[in-house]
C-alpha cells in the first residue's frame, strides 16, 4: 500500500499520542475551531486593522477630511498625502478613514438593530405561535419583497437624503431575514426536553422564551449579523455612489466613490476612487470570511 | 478454528484507529474472530466498544480520517482467499464485493432508504450493478425478493416510495436490498434497535429464515443480551476495542467467564425472573477513549482486578470454542 | 403495596385528540386519537408501569397528566394526603402552580433534557427561584444536596451539560425533578436511551429515592423486562386505550389480554433457559389516525372472533390471585368483579 500524505499525518499523530504528548483542549472548542480556519483568522486580522484605523483616524492623519484646500487639488499620492487629494483638495486618506467610521457604523448599527427586532419578534412568535406569529410572518414577507432601491427612492423623495433614512431603510429591509432565522431556530428548539421541563414547572412563557431559549438561537443570528453588516456597507456604498445615500458633505466610503461617476476622474485620477474601492472590497471580504468561520465553528456537524 | 471450509470471513488482530481532531483514537485495538457459514455471530457490547467500527472496517466504509493499522480481514470466496484490508477502499475489487458478496443493513430504517426513489428502484440498482440481468428479469427478481422478505402486495409495493412503508417494512425492504445478490455474509448493525418489540420479533424470524434458506453467514451487532440469546450461534463480547470473551452462545451465556460479561448479564432485568431478581449495576463508567487505562481496559470497574491487570491480558482458550481475555479467569470460572 | 385505597391521582375518561388539518383552508379532516378514553387510579407510593409500543399513547398520557399537552376531554384529579380533591384540568395556568410542585417529570433524551447554554446551577435554580427560594446561597445549598442525592458531587453544579455523560445527565434530570419536592414523578422512558449497564445504575437510584422520599412513580416504557422488576402494577396500552391493568406478577403469570401475551412473548430474554415460543403478530403497529372499528387490536389478534370486529370491549374488572385485574377483551373467561 502506498503511503500517502494522509498516512504520514496519521503516523505523526499516532506517535505523539502514544508518547502522551497530546491533550484535548476541550474548553472552547468553538474558539479552537475558529482559529484553525486560516481564512477566518485572516479575515479577523484585516477587519481589526481597518476598524482600528478608522477609530484612531485622528492619530493616523493630521488632515481634516472636510477641509477644502483648493491649492492642493488633484495631487497624486505622495508622502504628504498617502492617497493623494481629491477634486477640492481634501486628503483622500483621511476621508477614507473618517468615511470608514460612518460606513461601518451604518452597516453594523443597522445590522444590530435589525437583529434585535428580528430576535425579539421571532423568538416569541416561533415559540408561542398563534396570531402574533402569523401576523409577523405576513408582515415580514411584505417587507422582504420590497426591493431596497424602490424604498430608498421613495423615502429620499419624501424626506430627502439623510443618514437616519439609510438606517431606517436598512432596518426595515433587514429585520425580516433575522426574524425568520430566529423563528426557525425556535421552532426546533421548542421541542427540546429542557423547554418542556421548564413548562412543567410553570415558568412564564416570557422567561422561557427570552432567558432560556434565546441564547441557543444566537449562533446563526450572529453569523447573519456579520454577513448583513457586509451587505449593508456594500449597499450604502452603492447608494451613495448613485447619489441616493448619505448626503455628500458627510464622508462615507460610498460618497468618496461618487467621484467616479465622472469619466474624467475615472480615467485620470485613479487615486480618488481605486483605494476606496479596494478598501470596501477587502473589508467586505474579511467580514464574509469571519462569518463563514463563525458558521463552520458553530455547526456541530462539521468534523475536525 | 482451523477448518477453513466452514468459515466465510476471518478477522485476525484487526486494529482500526481514528484520527479526528488531531488525536488518535484506538477504536478497534486487536480483534480476532471468524464468521462461520450458515451461522449467526453476535458481536455484543455497549456504545463506544468498537463493534460498529469493526463492521465498517470489514466493508471498507470507514471515514476519511481513519485507517486500518494492522491485521487481516480474509474473505473466503468460493475457492479464493481475498485479503480485504489490502484492497483500495473504493477500488473496483472492493466495490464488486460490497453489496454482492458482503452486504450490510443499518440501524435506522427511516434514513437508510433514499426518500426520492421508489423502493423497487433502489433494490434494482443493486442488481443492475452486480449482475447481468435485463430489465424484465430485474423487476421480477425485485418483486420476488419483497415477497420473500414478507412484504404484502409486493407487485404494488415495488413502485412505492419509502415514506409509504412502515418502520418494519422499511427494514424488510433494506434486508431485501442486501439479500438481492445472495451475499455470502450479511452484516446487520443493530437492525432492530429502532423498531417496536413486536416488529423486532418479525425481523428475527426473517433473519432466522435467511440463515436456513440462503445459508448466509450473519454478523449481528447488538447491545441487547436478549437478542444474543434469541439469535446467536456464536458470541463475541467487546469492550473498548477488544474482544474480551467469545464462544458459542451456550459458552458465553451459560458460563460467562470474563468479569465484564458477567457484570453485563447481572445488570439487566431478565423477563421471567420476577421482582426479586438481584440487579447489580456495573460501577463507574466507560473511560474516555483518549484517556484509556493502562493494560486491561475493564480493570478500573472490575471487582477482580489487581496489579497484574496493568498489562493487557492475552487470549486464553478455556475450551475448543470458548476464549477469554482475562488474567483472573480461573477465579471466575470456579466462581 | 399497603394503603391500596389511598388514591393520589385519578384519571377519568382522558382523551387527547389532535386535529389533522388539510387543504388550503386548513379544515380538520381527521383526528389523531393519541389517547382515546383512559381511566386509571394511581395509588400513593406505588410504581405504576405504563407499557406499550410506539403510537400507543403512553407518552402523550404522561404529558397530559402534567398538562404539557392539554387533554381534549376527561379529568385529572389530584387528591392530597388530607383527602382534598382538586380537578387539575379545570384550573388556569396560574392556579396550576401549587400543583406543579406535586407533579414532576423526567424525560427520555439525556442530550436535550438540559439547556446547553446554562450551567447545571443555572438550569436548576430557575424552579427554585419561582417557588420562593430567594436567597442565592440557599439555592446553592439545595442544589448541592440534590446532586449528592443522585450520587454526584456538589461541585458539578458549575459545569455545563456537555461535560457530562448520558447517564450523568439523566441523573441531573432526576435531581431537577426532585428540586421542589414533588409527590408524583412521571418517568417518560427515563432509562431507554442509556447504555445497558448505566440503566441499572439509574433504576437503582430511582428506587432508592422513592423509598427515601415516599414518591409515587408513573413509569412509562416499552421494555416489559424492566417493568417486571420495577413496578407494583402495570398498565398495557394499545392505540390510546388501556387493554390490561393489574399487579405486576399477574401480568406475567395470569395474562388476560392477547396483546399483552404477544408483547411479553416478543421480548428477547437474555437467559437461554427461559426461551419461549414467540407469538409473532402479523402486520404493523397501527396508526392512531384511523383506529379499526370494534376492538382496536382485532386485525392483529390471533384469537379474534366476530364480536371483536363489531363491538369495542370495555375495561372490565376481574380478580386473579385475589388482586384487582382489569382487561378490555371480549374473550376473558372470568367472572366480573364489582
Amino acid at each position: 500500500m502506498k503511503t500517502s500524505s494522509l498516512d504520514k499525518k496519521f503516523d505523526k499523530i499516532k506517535f505523539l499520542e502514544e508518547n502522551n504528548k497530546l491533550v484535548s483542549k476541550d474548553q472552547n472548542r468553538l474558539l479552537n475551531k475558529f482559529l484553525n480556519n486560516k481564512l477566518a483568522v485572516l479575515g479577523l486580522i484585516i477587519f481589526a486593522i481597518i476598524i482600528l484605523a478608522t477609530i484612531f483616524a485622528p492619530l493616523l492623519s493630521p488632515y481634516d477630511p472636510l477641509k477644502v484646500d483648493l491649492r492642493s487639488m488633484r495631487q497624486t499620492p505622495s508622502l504628504d498625502h498617502w492617497f493623494g487629494t481629491d477634486n477640492t483638495g481634501r486628503d483622500v486618506f483621511s476621508r477614507v478613514l473618517y468615511g470608514g467610521r460612518v460606513s461601518i457604523f451604518v452597516g453594523l448599527g443597522s445590522s444590530l438593530m435589525a437583529a434585535l427586532i428580528g430576535l425579539a419578534i421571532g423568538c416569541y412568535g416561533g415559540y408561542k405561535g398563534g396570531w402574533v406569529d402569523v401576523i409577523a410572518l405576513r408582515i415580514s414577507e411584505i417587507f422582504m419583497s420590497f426591493p431596497q432601491i424602490i424604498l430608498v427612492l421613495l423615502l429620499v423623495s419624501i424626506t430627502g437624503q439623510s443618514l437616519s433614512n439609510l438606517f431606517i431603510i436598512f432596518i426595515l429591509t433587514g429585520w425580516g431575514g433575522m426574524y425568520r432565522l430566529s423563528r426557525a431556530r425556535m421552532l426546533s428548539l421548542r421541542e427540546e426536553e429542557y423547554v418542556q421541563a421548564l413548562e412543567s414547572f410553570g415558568i412564564s412563557t416570557f422567561k422561557i422564551c427570552y432567558k432560556h431559549m434565546l441564547p441557543n438561537a444566537l449562533g446563526p443570528v450572529m453569523v447573519m449579523i456579520t454577513l448583513s453588516t457586509a451587505m449593508f456597507i456594500l449597499t450604502e456604498a452603492g447608494l451613495s455612489f448613485l447619489g441616493l445615500g448619505v448626503p455628500l458633505n458627510v464622508p462615507t466610503w460610498g460618497n468618496i466613490l461618487n467621484v467616479a461617476t465622472d469619466v474624467v476622474v475615472l480615467q485620470n485620477y485613479w487615486w480618488m476612487w481605486a483605494p476606496v474601492g479596494i478598501v470596501i472590497s477587502v473589508f467586505v471580504l474579511a467580514v464574509n470570511f469571519i462569518g463563514d468561520g463563525l458558521r463552520d465553528s458553530t455547526d456541530p456537524s462539521q468534523q475536525g | 478454528m482451523e477448518n477453513n471450509k466452514n468459515i466465510a470471513l476471518s478477522v485476525k488482530d484487526l486494529k482500526t484507529y481514528f484520527y479526528t481532531n488531531n488525536r488518535c483514537n484506538k477504536a478497534v485495538n486487536g480483534v480476532s474472530f471468524d464468521i462461520e457459514k450458515g451461522k449467526t455471530l453476535c458481536v455484543v457490547g455497549e456504545s463506544g466498544c468498537g463493534k460498529s467500527v469493526t463492521a465498517s472496517t470489514i466493508m471498507q466504509l470507514l471515514p476519511t480520517l481513519s485507517r486500518i493499522e494492522e491485521g487481516e480481514i480474509i474473505f473466503y470466496k468460493d475457492e479464493e482467499k481475498i485479503n480485504i484490508e489490502k484492497l483500495e477502499r473504493n477500488g473496483k475489487e472492493m466495490r464488486e464485493i460490497r453489496g454482492s458478496d458482503i452486504a450490510m443493513i443499518f440501524q435506522d430504517p427511516m434514513t437508510a432508504l433514499n426518500p426520492v426513489y421508489t423502493v423497487g428502484f433502489q433494490i434494482a440498482e443493486n442488481l443492475k450493478y452486480h449482475t447481468s440481468m435485463n430489465k424484465k428479469e430485474i423487476r421480477e427478481k425485485t418483486i420476488s425478493l419483497l415477497d420473500d422478505m414478507g412484504i404484502p402486495l409486493p407487485k404494488q409495493r415495488v413502485d412505492e416510495y419509502p415514506h409509504s412503508y412502515s418502520g418494519g417494512m422499511r427494514q424488510r425492504a433494506m434486508i431485501a436490498m442486501a439479500m438481492a445478490c445472495n451475499p455470502k455474509i450479511l452484516i446487520a448493525d443493530e437492525p432492530t434497535t429502532a423498531l417496536d418489540v413486536t416488529i423486532q420479533a418479525q425481523i428475527f424470524e426473517l433473519m432466522d429464515n435467511l440463515k436456513k434458506n440462503y445459508k448466509t453467514a450473519i454478523m449481528l451487532i447488538t447491545h441487547d443480551m436478549g437478542v444474543v440469546a434469541e439469535l446467536a450461534d456464536n458470541v463475541a463480547v467487546m469492550y473498548m476495542g477488544n474482544i474480551v470473551e467469545s464462544g458459542t452462545a451456550d459458552d458465553v451465556l451459560r458460563r460467562p467467564t470474563h468479569p465484564y460479561t458477567k457484570a453485563l448479564l447481572d445488570s439487566v432485568p431478565v423477563l421471567g425472573r420476577g421482582r426479586d431478581q438481584d440487579i447489580k449495576p456495573i460501577k463507574g463508567s466507560t473511560p474516555d477513549p483518549y484517556d484509556r487505562p493502562v493494560g486491561c481496559q475493564f480493570a478500573p470497574r472490575c471487582n477482580f482486578a489487581d496489579e497484574t491487570c496493568n498489562v493487557m491480558p492475552e487470549i486464553t482458550n478455556i475450551s475448543s470454542s470458548h476464549e477469554v481475555r482475562c488474567h483472573k479467569y480461573e477465579e471466575i470460572f470456579q466462581y | 403495596m399497603n394503603n391500596k385505597k389511598d388514591i393520589v391521582l385519578k384519571l377519568k375518561d382522558i382523551e387527547v385528540h389532535f386535529p389533522v388539518k388539510a387543504g388550503v383552508f386548513k379544515r380538520t379532516v381527521a383526528h389523531v386519537k393519541a389517547v382515546d378514553g383512559v381511566d386509571i387510579d394511581i395509588y400513593r407510593g406505588e410504581v405504576l408501569g405504563l407499557a406499550g409500543e410506539s403510537g400507543c399513547g403512553k407518552t402523550t398520557l404522561g404529558k397530559a397528566i402534567l398538562r404539557l399537552v392539554e387533554p381534549t376531554n376527561g379529568e385529572v384529579s389530584y387528591i392530597s394526603p388530607e383527602k382534598n380533591i382538586t380537578e387539575l384540568t379545570s384550573l388556569s395556568k396560574k392556579e396550576m402552580d401549587p400543583f406543579r410542585k406535586k407533579l414532576q417529570i423526567v424525560f427520555q433524551d439525556p442530550h436535550s433534557s438540559l439547556n446547553p447554554a446554562f450551567t447545571i446551577f443555572g438550569s436548576l435554580e430557575e424552579p427554585l427561584k419561582k417557588y420562593g427560594v430567594n436567597n442565592r446561597d440557599e439555592r446553592r445549598k439545595i442544589i448541592g444536596d440534590l446532586l449528592e442525592a443522585v450520587n454526584m458531587r456538589r461541585e458539578y453544579m458549575d459545569l455545563y451539560p456537555h461535560e457530562f455523560s448520558g447517564g450523568q445527565r439523566q441523573r441531573i434530570g432526576i435531581a431537577r425533578a426532585l428540586c421542589i419536592n414533588p409527590e408524583i414523578i412521571v418517568c417518560d422512558e427515563a432509562v431507554s436511551a442509556l447504555d445497558v449497564s448505566i440503566q441499572a445504575q439509574v433504576l437503582q437510584l430511582l428506587m432508592k429515592l422513592r423509598k427515601e422520599r415516599n414518591l409515587t412513580y408513573l413509569f412509562i416504557t416499552h421494555d416489559l423486562s424492566v417493568t417486571e422488576y420495577l413496578c407494583d402494577r402495570i398498565a398495557v396500552m394499545y392505540l390510546g386505550r388501556i387493554v390490561e391493568l393489574c399487579e405486576s406478577e399477574d401480568l406475567y403469570k395470569n395474562t388476560l389480554h392477547p396483546y399483552s401475551e404477544a408483547l411479553i412473548s416478543a421480548i428477547p430474554v437474555a437467559d437461554l433457559d427461559k426461551q419461549t415460543k414467540r407469538i409473532v403478530l402479523e402486520g404493523d403497529v397501527p396508526s392512531p389516525v384511523n383506529p379499526p372499528k370494534g376492538c382496536p387490536f382485532h386485525p392483529r389478534c390471533p384469537k379474534a372472533k366476530d364480536i371483536c370486529k363489531i363491538e369495542t370491549p370495555e375495561l372490565k374488572k376481574y380478580s386473579t390471585n385475589g388482586n384487582e385485574h382489569f382487561a378490555s377483551c371480549h374473550l376473558v373467561d372470568l367472572p366480573e368483579v364489582s
